[in-house]
């Protein structure tokens, strides 16, 4: 099987990582090659952050580059927008609507570009923009955003509903096994 | 086991297997989790130092006692560790000896580029450098074997992208190693010009000894493809350009990076028509094989700058883009920041408040740095902040006595701020150091150092008391101020700017993120008092945004330390009484 590439971005704090360790796990579990990078460090401090995930049946470079992302998984609506560049033709963005505000903003140096998302179906870029933070917050944590996030990934994704749930079993604490499995239900089925 | 394991956790998994027993190191990204991850096997002795030099003897000493040991460090902590370094290379070991050193090329968290690989081959000592995780494993683990055979510490090579990316290991079982015996050894181990002269050629021996290993180790690969181009690489740059060419190109890969072979590489490029060296950062392996009197291209093509990617390859090699999308809106960046709540904040706004001269260091604080606070002239190595407010008074003195102070936070001053310090006192200058003591080496994700009272297993340590230190090295001014005050910090820092002798202001607060640290509830903004004055976003609090012309308050992220409130002239900011 070629080689599928997927991004997910988002800001420092977001839980971005444990949504890779997730899908790094299950993709082991299904037998494929698996890369994942991420950069810690300075990001870690609310800055932008990106982790790549590639599988297939050998992956060699660990990172995406333009024009080679299957798939963009944004935590927020501009994060999407800065590595847009990164998506295949064809690609598919999945984008949670929630807006942050870079200190460039905050500080009044610089607006929140609003249309950005507009510009990028404009474009013809199908994206896949859902109010993560709300289905998260429905299941029963802010927190669970990301597997929100995973659950609107899997749709795109060969690998049975069941596989996904047995990986999130094994990758949270026993305590929030229920509601991440509510908020990942929430991810896939809405809309 | 099969397993998805990070660079760092693999290197870590590969000594624990080959008995690693003793661990020492300075944490530094991308090269922390190495020793975060070997503290977790209980059957090696694992330590935070209090630097990189302190961890690379702590190691020596291990390995003279027999036992194989380590440490681990990012390339800036190699030049604090030099000093051991190249005269380790003469003494050798008695058990094995691995320094795992990883270098961060594109500058994710560092403030140069450097490349360690020249360390190697200053310091004669074999370098080993892995392309994914199952390979850092698989080198860590056979690094001892190569120590105690050539009688020599081996450096295990990573660069961030090996370190932080996850790739599959089958992993293994611990060996036990049982210690070798300690013997006095006057000869090879008391480095005294007598000795040192006959240990010098014994080093130049071994060199070629391994230079021989080199030509045949397994380290080294060879992956013949297309002939009509040769790549001579390592690292991760292989993984780069088996993505772009696949079997198209013939491959030399050097696992061992110092020393490089001779003949292995002839023989390979007699093979193809055209050499290229594909490397990150320093053309090293170019160089070599331009001495060895092999034709090649290299850093004429590539740069010496930055992270490489397939991109970067690709782009060399003239294969067309990728197609991809772009847009027109400009996003607006979103570098890191101080976090809400961060207890550094408050002692920024008041120096940048009185514009003060502010010597920075490194760490989460560095941060000071960036608007809207801006309150940092000068950031060089760890330490520098101390011995550079001497140097700068020594300079300028009473045109910046008074007006200028070094900021280091509680870990770097343990690091080595603190013979700044002592250089402060003996050599008398009229220097204010304002430590900013918040419980914990932050940057690199939370480690423990002396000064929080806690070992690297989390148990209770010996705990550095800063301001008896202080006083111990002779300064008599020492004040500790809670930098959620801002009054308090102001008073103190003029008070203490304006003294005619050396003083310590110890900003402490642990930092928001500890665990044991509990967020108190968020504050809300008084609409009808805010009168858009905006004396609140000076303060650069990321919780804090202006929303319709008025002052909002982000209750996902304020943890109510309510500086905020300290700052406005109408008291807008209101705690919520949780109902």
């Amino acid at each position: 099987m070629a080689v599928t590439s997927v991004m997910i971005v988002g800001v420092g704090g977001q839980g971005s990582l444990l949504a890779s360790k997730l899908l790094g796990k299950l993709l082991v579990d299904e037998g494929y090659d698996v890369k994942v990078s991420e950069v810690h460090g300075m990001s870690q401090r609310g800055g932008s952050v990106v982790t790549y995930v590639r599988f297939g049946d050998k992956v060699y470079s660990p990172v995406i580059e333009e024009g080679e992302a299957d798939f963009i998984v944004s935590f927020e609506k501009i994060e999407a927008a800065r590595w847009i560049k990164c998506l295949k033709k064809g690609g598919k963005v999945i984008v949670n609507t929630q807006q942050i505000d870079p200190m460039p903003v905050i500080i009044g140096a610089a607006e929140y570009p609003q249309a950005v998302l507009d510009e990028i179906k404009g474009a013809g870029v199908d994206v896949d923009d859902i109010d993560a933070l709300s289905l998260a917050q429905q299941a029963g944590s802010a927190k669970a955003v990301n597997i929100v996030l995973m659950g609107r990934l899997a749709k795109g994704f060969d690998i049975p509903y069941e596989n996904w749930i047995k990986a999130i079993e094994n990758s949270v604490a026993p305590k929030f096994v229920e509601m991440n499995k509510k908020a990942f239900e929430l991810g896939y089925n809405c809309k | 086991m099969k397993q998805l394991l990070i660079g760092n956790a693999a290197v870590a998994r590969g000594l624990y297997e080959a008995g690693c027993s003793v661990f020492s190191s300075y944490p530094g990204t991308p090269s922390t989790e190495i020793t975060e991850f070997a503290a977790k096997y209980d059957e090696i002795y694992c330590e935070w130092a209090p630097n990189e030099k302190v961890a690379m003897e702590v190691a020596f000493g291990a390995s003279l006692g027999g036992k194989r040991s380590a440490c681990a460090m990012k390339h800036v902590g190699l030049n604090v560790a030099a000093d051991p370094l190249f005269t380790l290379s003469y003494t050798g070991v008695t058990g094995g000896m691995v320094i795992c050193v990883a270098d961060d090329p594109g500058m994710h968290s560092s403030q140069n580029e450097q490349d360690s690989r020249h360390y190697a081959i200053a310091a004669k000592v074999p370098m080993l450098e892995p392309s994914d995780s199952a390979e850092a494993y698989e080198f860590a683990k056979k690094a001892y074997d190569i120590s105690e055979k050539f009688d020599t510490p081996v450096f295990l090579r990573i660069c961030t992208r090996i370190a932080h990316s996850q790739s599959i290991v089958e992993t293994g079982d611990r060996a036990e190693k049982q210690a070798i015996p300690y013997k006095k050894n006057p000869a090879k181990y008391i480095m005294m010009p007598g000795n040192a002269k006959k240990r010098h050629p014994i080093v130049e021996k071994r060199t070629l000894d391994l230079t021989e290993f080199a030509e045949t180790c397994e380290f080294n690969k060879v992956e013949m493809g297309g002939t009509d181009v040769g790549i001579i690489t390592s690292g991760t740059c292989y993984q780069y350009v088996k993505e772009v060419f696949g079997d198209s190109v013939s491959v030399y890969k050097l696992g061992l990076i110092h020393p490089m072979p001779v003949n292995a590489l002839k023989e390979f490029a007699s093979k193809v028509k055209k050499v290229i060296v594909v490397e990150e950062l320093d053309g090293i392996i170019e160089a070599h094989c331009r001495n060895i009197g092999i034709e090649v291209e290299g850093k004429e093509k590539f740069t010496n700058i930055g992270e490489f990617s397939q991109k970067t390859i690709a782009d060399v090699f003239g294969k067309d883009a990728k197609a991809s999308t772009s847009i027109e809106t400009e996003i607006p960046g979103r570098p890191p920041m101080m976090c809400a709540g961060c207890p550094h904040r408050g002692m920024y706004y008041v120096l940048a408040k009185n514009k003060v001269t502010v010597l920075g260091d490194i760490g989460c604080y560095t941060l000071g740095a960036v608007p809207p606070l801006s309150a940092m002239d000068s950031t060089l190595c760890m330490g520098a902040s101390v011995s550079g407010v001497h140097g700068f008074n020594k300079a300028g003195l009473e045109a910046t006595e008074g007006k200028t102070v070094a900021v280091i936070g509680d870990s770097t001053f343990m690091h080595s701020g603190v013979t700044g310090l002592i250089n402060i006192a003996y050599n008398g200058s009229n220097s204010t150091v304002i430590i900013l003591d918040n419980s914990i080496t932050g940057m690199t994700g939370h480690q423990q150092n002396p000064t929080t009272g806690y070992n690297i297993k989390g148990d209770p340590a010996g705990k550095i008391n800063l301001e008896a230190l202080c006083h111990s090295i002779g300064i008599n001014r020492v004040t500790v101020v809670d930098p959620y005050d801002l009054e308090e910090c102001e008073r103190v820092l003029k008070e203490e700017l304006a003294a005619k002798e050396p003083s310590v202001i110890i900003s402490r607060r642990p930092c928001v993120l500890l665990k044991y640290v509990k967020p108190k509830t968020p504050l809300k903004v008084n609409p009808d008092k805010c009168r858009s004055c905006k004396k609140c976003m000076k303060f650069g609090c990321p919780a804090i945004s202006i929303k319709n012309g008025k002052a909002f308050v982000d209750a996902t992220l304020c943890v109510g330390c309510e500086v905020c409130k300290q700052l406005c002239p109408f008291d807008a900011f209101e705690s919520e009484v949780q109902a």
